[in-house]
């Protein structure tokens, strides 16, 4: 194959690649998003494995046996974790609008700059070894296929096609990631590529795999057999030579950290992630994908070894040289093309990531806190911005390269790969503590990771500085100045684990006691202190529906505000945004001083362009705000955190409140009620009385017999009112609990037999029958004897006065059962409708309800106060007892009284 | 002679009111509810009524609705005498048709007087 043909062949890829970008992104504009699919977002999460995986596992395995796993059963077995830690990840960065890995940990630890840079370097550091070793990758590959090996071009870079190569990524690059200036920094056209990209190397991988395994040998088993006679391979059956569980633990743990913290990671799993939920089956299809990319790597290996053992074809080539010595040309390409998207994939994720690092946290926040940068650029911001990831990404590549022609073509794919890795572990302690751990501080993140950092690079980068004769090479053997417990590959004497495990375990434990060291031994600043909360409290703060406290004091012009909107995102955009604010808070729209919760949301949509220090400094500048004392801030998160059992509190005391309220309205209507019922009972008899008295003062010929009777009548009419306004104030004593009772030792017969004979005259005259059925002599109860005579005689009377005039009967029944005495008294008069059973126990109702068709109660009228059986119910419920009605219009009544006693015997 | 018609429910306000008109030289007639009182009115006459409001089977505002419903009843004079004493409860009866409102408790020679002045306007 020429090098044009593969070279138009890999330009065509990436046309493709991008023709698939912009459908999905054009599918997005209409709402029917590709991306938003776990399954996107499992084959996304597959940029993990890039041309180290494609092309350097193979030659691993064929060196150092089943080692090369460790980097995929990290992520594997940690995977179920990412449901706690991803997930979090995801929410706190959707609800603070972090869109990198630099930004969060810089938004975590009280929007510091310094941490920002920190992280940004680090990664840009760690990561351009990487990216270099994926240009490697295309350029070998490019090699092998067009049968010419090694740097191209004579050493000069002009003439090497891997830079242009390069070229043509950075333009792809910018095309796909550098759009426009979003407040979500997504990019699901770009996303979906990857995807693509992910199934397309894992089919090129299988399909080689399934090449070697079946069509060079007879399957597995075949392999396997022969490679078990080779001595070199057959001790690759085991770990590897020299290989502890020490090494592996290190090398798992390395790995599942990566998998998190890698800026291209962070970028398709958190920031381009569309829901949260898609986690949940990434956390078993990623480790599938894993599983399946990894199945042919070792018969591939050994078949490699077995077939090109001895000529000197490199082991990270096997993939593509295995097919083409067996003259399979569109395997070949096939192989070539995966391994491209693998190296391709990793590139422009990485470099995008690593490019918003860049403007957000570097650039930016040096720019946006000048008075002048608004005067030069105020208008184009989001242009200038745009025009700095371009100018990083192309950069970034351009470094890359550099590094590739000096320095990766030294060192295997996953030799280079690995340090980028133990790089970005170094972020752990400061992501996993910012997480979880509130008093996790600036100081601790900072202190933390420079120790890391600095022992990554002694322990890790300086070594690979000796082959080209940068750092003497005695310092490996005997240590700098013959210092051994300075050897950068067994520090303190440490000789058991492998130079990476050495270098995760020494950077990784002194990186986390720094952490905690420093995080403990400084103060929080508010800011610090309020993003403490944010993070770890993120999904709790959700549950409340809130925001979070906002830590924010001091004096802000809507219009300032808005200007620093439409300065990076358009009049448009910025109007759209604040509308959002004002439709949720309902805000009216002539506040020119606003809240710092509106402050606040223009810092975060802010920060989703800028990064969020560069958000907090350019806010700064447009605003006047107060410092805040530290225990305003306490103050102020205590609010927040207490909130949540204020609110339920609230709830219950609100229900709490309008249930009493309810009940006052009511009691007040019925006070009033009450109130004007005995006003009008009470006028009624001095109405009659001040007419009598009048007409006897106004006619003095009145005869003695007239007075007698008109005096007579008065003299009622004042017992009617003292018995009235005794009735009264006996129901308001026992309503309030004043009443006393004199308890005696009482039988229920006896006092029913007393009351009957009080009630015999009226009960005679009516000329009633009286059925009597008293079962109740060896039963006694405690009670006022003459509050239960009250009850009995009311009854009795309102049953005599019901009763017909003509065959009129009166039943009365009594008995008893366990702990309980009870007497029924019938009459056969009218009965009371069902609707009236409770009311006629409420003071004077049946005044209230007499209607024309209401002939029973207002019958009572005449004769009743209508107090009666309010009292009535009032005592027999003070005595722990029940008074009820039983009764049907037309079929008479029953009152049915029941009291707790003892019987005699007991 | 004109005559009265007394409709309450209160035994001693009967007796105080009948004995009163009758001293006026008024024909006295006797009413224990709306709806006795409605059947006098039909069979006597009356020209004057007094009426209690709350009055079992038909209240006071109903009957004097009724009365004014027939306009045979056009000039009977019409005074209500309720221990309801709101002002909501006198523009009721008013409303009802009423000529006068007396609260109760009254006095006898206040109504003796309106009695006299409502048919002095005939």
């Amino acid at each position: 194959m020429t090098n044009l043909t593969l070279l138009l062949g890999s330009m065509l890829y990436l046309a493709f690649l991008f023709g698939v970008a912009y459908w999905a992104e054009r599918r997005s504009r209409t709402h029917r998003s590709v991306t938003n699919n776990p399954y996107v977002y499992s084959l996304s999460l597959a940029v993990y494995c890039t041309a180290w995986t494609y092309y350097g596992s193979v030659g691993r395995a064929a060196s150092e046996g089943l080692e090369f796993m460790a980097i995929y059963i990290g992520p594997a077995i940690t995977a179920p974790l990412w449901w706690v830690v991803l997930r979090k990840m995801i929410r706190i960065c959707r609800a603070q609008r972090i869109t990198s890995i630099a930004d969060f940990i810089s938004a975590r630890y009280g929007k510091n700059r310094t941490l920002g840079v920190l992280v940004t370097v680090l990664c840009v550091g760690g990561l351009i070894p990487y990216i270099s070793i994926q240009l490697k990758a295309i350029s070998d590959s490019f090699g092998l296929l067009t049968g010419q090996t090694g740097l191209s071009g004579g050493g000069v870079f002009l003439r090497d096609k891997a830079f242009y190569i390069t070229l043509a990524l950075a333009l792809f690059t910018i095309l796909f990631g550098t759009r426009k200036l979003e407040a979500t920094e997504r990019h699901e056209g770009l996303v979906t590529a990857i995807a693509v990209e992910s199934i397309l190397k894992l089919i090129a991988f299988v399909a080689v795999g399934i090449f070697v395994t079946f069509g060079l040998f007879n399957g597995p088993g075949d392999i396997f057999r022969q490679a078990a006679n080779v001595p070199a391979l057959r001790q690759e059956f085991s770990t590897g030579p020299g290989h502890t569980t020490a090494d592996w633990f290190w090398y798992c743990l390395l790995s599942s950290t990566a998998i998190l913290f890698l800026p291209r990671q962070f970028q398709v799993a958190v920031v381009e992630n569309s829901d949260e939920r898609h986690v949940a089956k990434a956390v078993w299809l990623f480790p599938l994908y894993l599983l399946v990319i990894n199945l042919f790597v070792i018969p591939i290996a050994f078949g490699g070894k077995l077939l090109l053992g001895q000529s000197q074809a490199d082991a990270d080539g096997y993939v593509l040289t295995l097919p083409l010595l067996h003259g399979q040309q569109a395997l070949a390409t096939l192989a070539y093309l995966g391994g491209f998207s693998a190296a391709t994939s990793m590139i422009i994720v990485e470099t995008i990531a690593l490019s918003v690092m860049i403007s957000n946290n570097v650039v930016m926040p040096v720019l946006v806190g000048r008075p002048r940068w608004y005067r030069w650029f105020g208008a184009v911001s989001s242009v200038f911005v745009i025009n700095v990831r371009r100018m990083a990404i192309l950069l970034l590549l351009l470094l890359a390269y550099g590094y590739y022609r000096a320095v990766s073509s030294h060192y295997s794919l996953v030799s280079v790969g690995t340090i980028s890795f133990v790089a970005v572990s170094q972020f752990t302690p400061a992501m996993l503590g910012g997480l979880f751990w509130k008093p996790g501080a600036r100081k601790g993140a900072l202190v933390g990771m420079l120790i890391g950092i600095s022992v990554w690079a002694y322990t890790l980068v300086m070594p690979t500085l000796v082959p080209l004769g940068w750092v003497p090479a005695h310092w490996l053997t005997v240590g700098p100045g013959g210092l051994g417990w300075l050897n950068p590959q067994a520090l303190f004497g440490l000789t058991k684990l492998d130079p990476v495990a050495h270098a995760v375990f020494w950077s990784l434990t002194l990186n986390t006691l720094g952490y905690v060291w420093g995080s403990l031994g400084s103060p929080q600043s508010p800011l610090d202190r309020a993003q403490a909360v944010l993070f770890v409290d993120v999904f709790r703060l959700a549950k409340q529906g809130q925001e979070g406290p906002t830590v924010w004091n001091g004096q802000a012009k809507r219009s300032d505000l808005q200007g620093l909107l439409t300065s990076f995102f358009g009049a448009d955009h910025a109007r759209r945004g604040l509308d959002r604010y004002a439709r949720r808070h309902k805000l009216t729209e002539d506040q020119s001083e606003t809240d710092a919760g509106f402050v606040a949301y223009t810092e975060r949509l802010l920060a989703g362009a800028i990064g969020t220090a560069s958000a907090r400094i350019a806010v700064a500048a447009v605003t006047k705000e107060d410092s805040i004392a530290p225990n305003q801030v306490i103050q102020i998160l205590k609010e927040s955190q207490a909130l949540v059992s204020v609110n339920k509190q609230l709830q219950q005391l609100t229900r709490q409140l309008s249930e009493a309220n309810e009940q006052l309205k009511t009691a007040d209507r019925q006070k009033d009620d009450f109130v004007s019922t005995v006003t009008h009972e009470i006028r009624t008899p001095i109405t009659a009385i001040r007419a009598l008295i009048e007409i006897m003062h106004d006619s003095p010929e009145l005869d003695r017999e007239t007075q007698t009777h008109f005096l007579g009548t008065a003299i009622r009419e004042t017992e009617r009112l003292t018995r009235l306004i005794n009735q009264v104030l006996d129901l308001e004593r026992m309503e309030s609990g004043r009443y006393l009772f004199v308890q005696t030792q009482l039988q229920l017969d006896d006092l029913i037999t007393e009351a009957l004979d009080s009630l015999k005259p009226l009960i005679a005259e009516k000329n009633l029958r009286l059925d009597l059925t008293l079962n109740c002599q060896l039963f006694t109860l405690l009670a006022d004897r003459d509050r239960l005579m009250q009850v009995l005689v009311n009854v009795l009377a309102n049953a005599v006065k019901f009763a017909p005039d003509m065959g009129g009967v009166v039943r009365v029944e009594s008995g008893c059962g366990p702990g309980t005495c009870w007497v029924s008294i019938t009459d056969n008069g009218p009965g009371i409708a069902e609707k009236y059973h409770g009311v006629i126990f409420e003071k004077f109702r049946q005044v209230q309800e007499a209607g024309p068709a209401e002939k029973t109660l207002s019958a009572w009228k005449p004769t009743g106060s209508g107090l009666g059986l309010a009292i009535s119910k009032r005592i027999v419920e003070l005595h722990g007892g029940t008074i009820q009605v039983l009764s049907r219009p037309a079929a008479g009544a029953t009152f049915r009284i029941e009291l707790p006693g003892n019987r005699l015997s007991d | 002679m004109p005559k009265v018609l007394i409709a309450d429910d209160e035994p001693g306000i009967l007796l105080s009111l009948e004995f009163l008109m009758k001293k006026e030289g008024h024909r006295v007639f006797i009413a224990r509810d709306g709806r006795e009182a409605l059947a006098l009115v039909e069979q006597e006459q009356p020209d004057v009524l007094v009426l209690d409001v709350m009055m079992p089977h038909l209240n006071g505002l109903e009957l004097c609705r009724a009365v004014r419903a027939n306009p045979v009843h056009q000039a009977v004079k019409i005074i209500f005498l309720s221990a309801k004493s709101k002002e909501a409860d006198i523009r009721a009866g008013l409303e009802a048709g009423a000529d006068a409102y007396l609260a109760k408790p009254f006095s006898t020679r206040d109504l003796v007087k309106r009695i006299a002045d409502l048919l002095a306007t005939e």
